[in-house]
């Protein structure tokens, strides 16, 4: 076996705590996240078991899937999601989970408050009880999502048993285009390698246009990676990473900084690591991507077409195609651009960082709503809201007749209250454009904050870049 | 966990790819804290109509496949969301297999931890079931998980593989928590170890 290493194997065999007999391994995780959906199972178990949390210092709990973006002082007003938030409270009091409650600045999206806290740190394990976990990889961290069975696993015993999955790298070279964004990049990768194409496999993305992301590009690149089939999505750490985590409340302080930069900087892949899979884009013919599907890899560029299902490679592929655009209520061969919609939503764990709302800001500068089209912006955490507010850009957005609401995961999954009616035809710059995702027979259309913000001021979709600023 | 040894029942097409998790079970049953009755839910968009109504014409709300106990499908079954949900909902309507080319990662763990059998097969052979679950006359089929085989109506079998590690969890249903705290002082080691090494980690 070769001596040189890729990020995810330094990562992975630096927490096997014991190799089955059957060839799964027992994964040390390091950090546990956990919201109120898929968490309840775990701790009733726990309970009726007698069985007790192992480690209540690896664990950090936040309300978000299904509390309102809109009056959360006055609390969750649906009943079955408000016990359900309860419950998470009473949990986390009962076994001495640190919790950050609703209302508090530093709620959130769980996948965006992890990284600003500082608990998302290079080379750990991080696992949610949600599949966007592979959000926190762009820190060079293995971080998956797992079920609830897993969640109870996980609370008991600190570990997970897994099957060691295989190394598969992307690499973008170039440079993206001005108006491109990690959105349009991971979108560009998903319609390459399909929403099997990284089944198995733990992507690690790597190049110069990945290396040229903030940490929020990357965390949307990293995030979508389970869109593409792949639990984990990992990017090396360096000094962007680096000048990220310092100073964060929870990361490692002036007293073991040094020593874990050390370790981190150990972290990157050996010149000469082999993968099981490899892919490469060339990040300057990439431009602005919008789906037309009801899957994440239904994607064309935006001065591209909508397919003909004629021209389907096989018999599934046209069925698959003409279900979705009966669905999505489109023509095969219509112009992406002409394709007009109702609602925009920017936010999610996906592009909810101050640096999407920046983006979508920019655009909306001196600009106006269409008439017809009603659009949300929703901050993905209480600091990424103040931090907005500060820069001033909330107002920029409400003289341009968005809404400017709390956080939470709103109308990604639209549990909340927040969702489109029937038919409804939304700009989205969440992660799936599932049938039902957004609201039953809703229309999703997946892009970036830029673009979404683009197309809630011109009525239809347009190429960001070709607005006059 | 349920133990898994034999199955027989109607098995149901599903002829499509991608089918994700939200699909299988909707948002709306998300919100509870209880996983009753979420069997009513599973495929939810498929089976009803705006009123809730039952759609006729969908594949589980006809006879046979009312009582269905084997869900055939297309590529990358259960994409998408982690939730659990779907193989609880699976399970709560009578579905404990799934014969499919591929399946999505999480979706796949979550069925071992369930007593849910997923089966992967080559896309020629599924589609050979596919069609013989799609008459009423031959959609009965055996699913034998020692033998590793399923048999037809005609008597016939086919065989499928599957990994050592997941036959063994499912055929005596074990708690991998019971099995991993037996382990505990390992744990504890690796803990100590970790502490000295990277104390950032231990800080709390």
């Amino acid at each position: 076996m070769s001596e040189q290493k890729t990020l995810f194997d330094k990562i992975w065999e630096s927490h096997v705590v014991a190799e089955n007999d059957d060839g799964t391994s027992l994964l040390y995780i390091d950090m546990h996240l956990t919201h109120e959906v898929t968490s309840w199972p775990g701790f009733e178990s726990m309970r009726n078991s007698g069985r007790r949390l192992r480690r209540t210092d690896a664990l950090l709990a936040v309300p978000d899937h299904v509390i309102p973006t809109i009056g959360q002082a006055d609390g969750i007003k649906d009943e079955l999601a408000r016990v359900q938030f309860e419950t998470l409270l009473k949990n986390c009091a009962d076994f001495d989970v640190p919790l950050i409650p609703l209302l508090d600045e530093r709620q959130g999206i769980v996948h965006i408050i992890g990284p600003e806290q500082g608990v998302t740190q290079p080379g750990i394990t991080v696992v949610c009880g949600d599949s966007h976990t592979a959000t926190h990889g762009a820190f060079g961290c293995l971080a998956f999502g797992i079920g609830s069975s897993e969640v109870e696993h996980v609370l008991s015993t600190q570990t997970l048993v897994q099957k060691r999955p295989k190394n598969m790298r992307v690499s973008i070279d170039g440079e993206l285009p001005l108006g491109v964004s990690g959105k349009d990049l991971i979108l560009a990768i998903i319609g390459a390698i399909g929403t099997a194409g990284g089944t198995g496999h733990v992507i690690e993305y790597v190049g110069s246009a990945i290396r040229a992301l903030s940490m929020e590009g990357r965390m949307t690149v990293c995030n979508m990676t389970i869109e593409g089939g792949a639990r984990a999505g990992l990017i090396a750490p360096d000094e962007t990473t680096f000048a990220y985590v310092k100073g964060r409340p929870l990361a490692p302080g002036e007293a073991h900084w040094d020593a874990a930069l050390n370790y981190w900087r150990s972290l990157p892949s050996d010149p000469g690591a082999t993968y099981d899979k490899e892919i490469s884009l060339d990040a300057n013919s990439i431009a602005p991507q919008v789906t037309w599907g009801t899957s994440p890899e239904d994607v064309a560029p935006i001065d591209g077409r909508v397919p003909d299902p004629a021209a389907a490679a096989d018999g599934q592929q046209r069925d698959a195609i003409q279900q979705a655009l009966d669905y999505m209520d489109l023509s095969a061969n219509q112009p992406i651009e002409d394709i007009k919609i109702d609602r925009a939503f920017i936010g999610s764990c996906t592009n909810g960082r101050i640096e999407d709302v920046r983006a979508a800001a920019e655009v909306a500068k001196g600009r106006k709503l269409a008439a017809s089209v009603s659009a949300m912006v929703v901050p993905g955490s209480g600091l990424v809201k103040a931090q907005a507010e500060a820069e001033g850009l909330d107002k920029i957005l409400l003289e341009a007749g968005f809404e400017w609401r709390e956080p939470g995961c709103s109308m990604c999954i639209a549990m909340n209250g927040d969702i489109l009616k029937p038919g409804e035809r939304c700009a989205s710059t969440s992660n799936r454009n599932f049938k039902g995702r957004q609201g039953r027979d809703s229309r999703t259309h997946l892009v970036s904050p830029a673009m979404a913000a683009a197309a809630a001021i011109e009525g239809h979709f347009v190429d960001v870049r070709a607005l006059a600023t | 966990m349920k133990k898994f040894t034999t199955l027989s029942g109607p098995a149901a097409p599903l002829n499509m790819i991608n089918v994700d998790t939200d699909q299988i079970i909707p948002k709306q049953y998300l919100s509870a804290i209880s996983r009753a009755g979420l069997g009513k839910g599973l495929l939810h968009d498929f089976r009803y109509d705006m009123d809730d109504k039952e759609k006729p014409d969908f594949i589980l709300n006809r006879e046979p496949y009312r009582d269905a106990k084997i869900l055939i499908a297309g590529n990358n079954f259960g994409c998408g969301s982690s939730r659990e949900h779907a193989p609880w909902a699976l399970d709560d309507f009578g579905i404990r297999c799934v014969i499919a080319p591929s399946f999505a990662d999480i979706f796949f763990n979550n069925c071992v931890k369930n007593g849910v059998l997923l089966i992967v097969m080559e896309e020629a052979k599924v589609n050979q079931l596919m069609a013989l679950a799609d008459n009423p006359q031959s959609c009965e089929m055996t699913v034998d998980l020692e033998a590793q085989s399923i048999t037809l109506v005609d008597g016939s079998t086919v065989s499928f593989e599957i990994e050592s590690f997941r036959k063994h969890r499912l055929m005596n249903g074990l708690d991998d928590i019971k099995i991993t705290l037996q382990k505990d002082a390992e744990i504890s080691a690796f803990e100590a170890t970790q502490k000295a090494e990277k104390p950032w980690l231990y800080l709390a």
